[in-house]
């Protein structure tokens, strides 16, 4: 295979000016992260440990193997997304992918420190999209509930629609059904709707004096029968592993429930068998961390995406697909910890050869059953007179149905911007990319704030002329600013990875690990066969 | 006379030190071995050997009809009794005459002349050798008993008159205690030796314990191979010997010497025997007893004067003349011995018993012999003594001896049960040792510098501990991701990888008491440890012996860790520590032992219960009396309470860790 050979110089003023940006941007997430990771704050963590139970992330780091990685999903969930609430950290559950016994396994765990644990809308979407990658890449589900269920005053965008509380059910009944173990441990208060996270497991498991499970809590049985009944004779461990059976296994405290729970995962007699051909993975040839000083500072700066697949995949080696032909788009085969991948990757706008050399691409690694990463940095489809009489709107099609067809894992990184249809031909989220990550400095909107303004202020400015109205260019400013604000507040990835719109954003360093992590996990599934959809010729 | 087949009616180091001379001397060896002792090594050393017996020393070793059985059927033409046991079992020698075997030690009168240590005094008095003042005759009555301790004035020592080795022996401070330790003593002596005749002995207060090894040869000729100094001793057992006894003069040397033979000569001794003597710091000397056996310290002795003592007892026993005269022996530099044992200093040197998982003796070297035993994997058990081995020493002068007992020492792994080692290194390196201001009280006046309390782990071995574990964490992914469809995954890696945050992962250790909880980051070279002490950067690998080559922090260093499941001794640079890894995963959940539970130490017999279910107890009250390794093991009340149940009556054997009886504390 050939090998990227590298053009930065890290002497450079350039590299270094943009390492640095690059850095500030790790910093300042990390330090949101930080915060994020202690919960709910130090008086409820302390209240919680004070009675004997374990904080959520110990409670994950207890059920993992030990050393094993973590690949946590959207820690920056509800990030200033509840005006009115304060921080939701996490967004009230932490989810993500650990090995349990050997077996990679999606864990969901609520955080009890915040807010109780209740559900907030942006949790029960966390929660889904859980489960939604555990069915995808077909890992079994471990969760370990502490929640005091929905949050009441949020009811609306909580629990009626399609994707909201009894999706998480629902999801339960059709993953067992697929054979995807669903097993929960009962740390707390389990109430109402959340009473079926157990009740509709393969195997649950619950802390006694701490676990309680029932569909009426205390308050609500006195009201609505005058019985007196404490929460634990109600609903704890005894009666539900007694008497109602509603729990298999009974636990000490959280420390021997979690043993428990892996001693469960154990027993699950399952292979992951990836049909794909794998080799010996070697380390990139470029210092992962020099990846930061790719991206220029100014983001109208291009750059040579072929720099950062040469600090992502295998010893930098990359063998490019048609790399004469529609040099805005990259495609090329690569490996990736010993798995083949298929690359393609934007240096530039899209134009119609790039889509069709991107389409043909997609089209070879979905018949070879070759996963693809997608290098997201595109401004969109070229446009003009010449390239719509070139056909670019069919051409463009030929790409995204390539991309949304594919039956291969395929996963998403950002790295730049992510703008227009460039995000769709690229697998931007509504193309169901099994995992999708942001870098600190990307962008996402339907297009650039400038451009928005730009397009905007063009159509008022026709009416206003229409009308006879004057409009001096510092009013045009003054009504441009507001929108290319917004557009960079609503475009900031903070701004996405709260409403979930990506999985998680991530260090440029780890790209390499993150994708790794993720990849290994998409083969736990079988990579089935792609039937497309017509192409428009 | 010349024999063509020895049988050794011993076991452990001492059966396999006269099976060396033998074989070297071209002769034949017989083992007998019991059912604890078919796979020891003395069995698999031996030409051939028969089985005697049960476990039980007095089903094996000391049945002497089964020992008599298999001389006949290996056709030995001797019998070496090498130490305890029967080697002072005039009975024995007399039943191998009876079977026209010959009995390597001294003839029967001999031994019986000594056998009886009153008796052995009111020779030795006729023969003019100094005798410590006490009462040696055969009035037994404790009041009598006690009036002659009240002429001799207290201290005094109480002695069983068959006994040995500190068995059957107290030392009474005060008329209050003498009583009870009479009937204590009495007790001992019975169980040991079955007899408890007792005598009295005036105790010296600051006395040498010096001995002198003497050879008697049948034609008449006897001399003495000097002296070895034993004063290390606790509870009347030697625990460092050396040769010769340091300050020693010419004077005190030959008249000590004079004297030694002619005990030898009084009993018409042949053989080796061994005179020991009180000490003074006076100068006076005093008779204590002489062991017609082959000494336990006898290597001190054939360092210093390149004889093999062993050689003489088997060439005297076949009638041949000692080798040379006194006039042909010299000494030639130091030498030391250390007994090392499974027992436990810290707890009153409770014998210890289990299976030996990791032994690793020193390399053996003209300064450097290894008497042992027992092999890696071998158990310590309860039936015999609970010795290990002894390590002896020689150099050019003192000084240079000791610093090779201690780096010695410091180079001995033994791993599986609590040992001496620590605590004999600490004798070996206390500046009183070195000094020479030694007398038989030695290790009690020391103790707090000897036994020290407990130390928790240092960062050094935190640092060790870790490392291993984390290299093993590490070799057991990969073979498990070896044995995988998915050897590659990044999934497979241990560095504790965490998203947006630094990687880090945690191993909980018991230290004693103590959980202690080591953060680790992986650092691509190493990992980053966070010790009290601060950070440290630690790294290695393990080399073909298993052992760490460790950096730790810049600083390259060899240790070895020995690995049972979660336990884990780190030994380094003559430190060793013991550390439990703690998978919170596999304990969590398990019940707390009962409270007010008693259980066994160790296993052993019951021979006294004090209490009745029902009966109120204080604290420390004594409840039960535990028989073990031939000692007595008073069980206490650890509180205040009422004896709930008794689950052993007198008699009955208990397993180590059986509960004993059970208190209900209000």
């Amino acid at each position: 295979m050939s090998v990227i050979k590298t053009t930065l110089n890290p002497r450079s003023a350039d590299f270094k000016a943009n390492a640095e940006a690059m850095e500030k941007l790790i910093a300042d997430l990390r330090e949101k992260i930080s915060e994020i990771k202690l919960g709910g704050g130090e008086r409820h963590r302390d209240r919680h440990i004070k009675r004997g139970k374990l904080l959520p992330r110990d409670r994950i780091r207890r059920l993992l193997d030990q050393g094993s990685p973590f690949l946590e999903l959207s820690q920056l969930a509800g990030y200033d997304l509840y005006e009115d609430d304060g921080v939701v950290a996490a967004g009230g559950v932490i989810t993500g992918i650990g090995r349990i016994s050997g077996i990679e396994c999606m864990i969901v765990a609520n955080d009890p420190t915040v807010k109780g644990g209740s559900y907030y809308p942006i949790t029960v979407k966390k929660h889904l999209r859980a489960q939604e990658i555990a069915e995808e890449n077909n890992l079994p589900c471990v969760y370990l509930v502490e929640s005091g269920g929905a949050n009441l005053p949020r009811q609306e965008d909580v629990f009626p629609d399609k994707g909201h509380f009894g999706r998480i059910f629902y999801n339960q009944a059709n993953m067992s059904a697929k054979g995807i173990p669903q097993i929960s441990v009962v740390h707390g208060s389990c109430t109402a709707g959340g009473a079926y996270v157990p009740a509709m497991s393969d195997e649950s498991i619950i802390v006694r004096n701490q676990g309680t499970i029932f569909l009426g809590g205390p308050p609500l049985v006195k009201a609505a029968t005058g019985e007196i009944v404490t929460a634990e004779d109600l609903g704890g461990a005894d009666i539900h592993c007694r008497t109602s059976g509603v729990t298999d296994y009974y636990a000490q405290n959280d420390g021997h429930a979690l043993a428990q729970a892996r001693k469960i995962v154990g027993t699950l007699n399952r292979v992951k068998n990836p049909n794909i051909s794998m080799r010996e993975p070697v380390d990139p040839l470029y210092d992962l961390s020099s990846i930061n000083g790719v991206i220029p500072t100014d983001s109208k700066k291009p750059f040579d995406v072929r720099e950062i697949i040469a600090r992502v995949v295998d010893g930098s080696e990359f063998d490019e697909f048609k790399a004469l032909y529609g040099t805005t788009l990259v495609c090329g085969f690569a490996h990736l910890y010993g798995y083949p991948v298929g690359i393609v990757a934007n240096n530039g706008i899209l134009f119609s050869e790039s889509a069709q050399k991107g389409a043909h691409f997609v089209e070879l690694c979905s018949q070879r059953g070759i996963p693809l990463i997608f290098l997201q940095n595109i401004t969109g489809f070229m446009v003009g007179s010449k390239y719509e009489a070139g056909g670019i709107a069919k051409d463009g099609a030929k790409m995204v149905m390539a991309v949304a067809c594919a039956k291969v894992p395929r996963l998403t990184m950002i790295v730049g911007g992510s703008y227009g249809a460039g995000n769709y031909s690229m697998c931007g989220r509504g193309y169901s990319p099994r995992f999708l990550w942001m870098w600190p400095n990307a962008r996402i909107s339907v297009m650039g704030g400038e451009q928005a303004a730009g397009v905007m202020s063009t159509i008022t400015r026709d009416v206003k002329e229409s009308k006879g109205e004057e409009w001096s260019a510092e009013e045009e400013e003054a009504y441009k600013q507001p929108i290319r604000d917004r557009y960079e507040r609503e475009g900031h990835p903070y701004y996405a990875s709260s409403r979930l719109w990506d999985d998680g954003i991530i260090d440029p360093a780890d790209s390499r690990m993150v994708l790794g992590l993720g990849l290994s996990a998409s083969l736990n599934a079988p990579i089935e066969p792609t039937p497309f959809g017509i192409f428009r010729m | 006379m010349h024999f063509e087949k020895i049988l050794i009616a011993n076991r452990g180091e001492i059966a396999c030190r006269v099976m060396q001379t033998a074989k070297r001397l071209g002769i034949g060896t017989v083992a007998v071995y019991s059912d604890a002792d078919a796979g020891s090594l003395h069995v698999q050393m031996a030409d051939e050997a028969y089985h005697i017996g049960g476990s039980a020393a007095k089903d094996s070793y000391l049945n002497f009809a089964a020992v008599i059985e298999a001389v006949k059927k290996s056709g030995a033409q001797a019998v070496h009794p090498g130490y305890g046991f029967l080697s002072e079992n005039a009975d024995f020698v007399a039943a191998c005459e009876k079977s026209g075997v010959v009995f390597i030690g001294p003839p029967v009168s001999a031994m019986q002349s000594m056998g009886s240590k009153s008796a052995a005094k009111a020779i030795m008095e006729k023969a003019k050798v100094p005798l410590v003042p006490g009462y040696h005759g055969d009035n037994q009555d404790a009041a009598f008993l006690a009036e002659e301790a009240e002429k001799i004035g207290y201290p005094v020592l109480l002695k069983a008159s068959a006994g040995g080795g500190g068995k059957g022996m107290r030392i009474v401070e005060k008329v209050e205690d003498f009583n009870d330790s009479l009937a204590a003593a009495m007790r001992e002596s019975m169980a040991g030796f079955g007899d408890d005749h007792m005598l009295v002995e005036k105790y010296l207060t600051r006395p040498r314990h010096v001995e002198l090894q003497v050879f008697a040869d049948s034609q008449g000729n006897a001399l003495h191979l000097f002296e070895r100094d034993c004063s290390v001793q606790r509870r009347h057992q030697k625990v460092i010997e050396e040769a010769p006894a340091p300050g020693m003069t010419h004077e005190l040397r030959r008249k000590m010497g004079d004297a030694a033979v002619a005990a030898a000569k009084a009993i018409g001794y042949v053989g080796a025997g061994t005179v020991e003597f009180l000490l003074d710091e006076d100068g006076s000397f005093y008779f204590m007893e002489m062991n017609t056996r082959l000494q336990v310290e006898h290597p001190v002795t054939e360092m210093i004067t390149g004889q093999d003592l062993v050689e003489w007892q088997i060439k005297v026993a076949a009638g041949e003349e000692l080798p040379c005269g006194q006039e042909d022996l010299s000494i030639n530099g130091h030498s030391f011995e250390a007994r090392l044992y499974a027992e436990d200093p810290q707890n009153d040197f409770l014998p210890a018993t289990g299976l030996l998982r990791h032994l690793r003796p020193p390399a053996e070297s003209p300064h450097v012999r290894v008497e042992t035993g027992v092999l890696q994997g071998d158990e310590v058990s309860i039936y015999y003594d609970p010795m290990i081995a002894k390590l002896v020493v020689w150099d050019v002068d003192r000084d240079s001896a000791l610093r090779r007992l201690r780096s010695a020492l410091a180079d001995y792994q033994v791993v599986g049960m609590t040992t001496n080692i620590d605590f004999l290194a600490a004798v070996a390196g206390h500046p009183a040792f070195a000094a020479v201001d030694l007398d038989t009280r030695f290790i009690d006046r020391h103790k707090n510098d000897l036994i020290p309390e407990s130390q928790p782990a240092s960062d050094r071995t935190l640092a060790l501990a870790c490392l291993e574990v984390l290299l093993q964490r590490r070799e057991e992914a990969r073979i498990v991701a070896g044995r995988s469809n998915d050897p590659f995954s990044p999934w497979n890696v241990t560095s504790g990888w965490r998203m947006n945050d630094d990687n880090h992962q945690e191993i909980t250790f018991i230290d004693g008491e103590d959980e202690i909880e080591v953060t680790a980051h992986y650092r691509g070279e190493g990992y980053l440890i966070e010790l009290s002490g601060g950070d440290m950067m630690v790294r290695g690998e393990k080399d073909a012996n298993g052992d760490l080559l460790a950096d730790l922090g810049g600083t390259r260093i060899k240790a070895t860790v020995a690995r049972h499941g979660d336990d884990m001794t780190i030994m380094c640079q003559g430190v060793s520590h013991k550390l439990t890894v703690y998978d919170a995963a596999a304990h969590a959940g398990e019940d707390e032992a009962p409270s007010g539970s008693l259980t066994a130490p160790m296993p052993g017999k019951v021979v006294d219960v004090h209490v009745k279910p029902g009966d109120k107890v204080s604290k420390g009250d004594p409840l039960l009396v535990l028989e073990a390794m031939k000692m007595e093991h008073t069980i206490s009340a650890p509180t205040d309470g009422v004896i709930a149940e008794i689950n052993y009556g007198a008699g009955e054997q208990v397993v180590d860790g059986a509960e004993l009886l059970s208190l209900e504390t209000e």
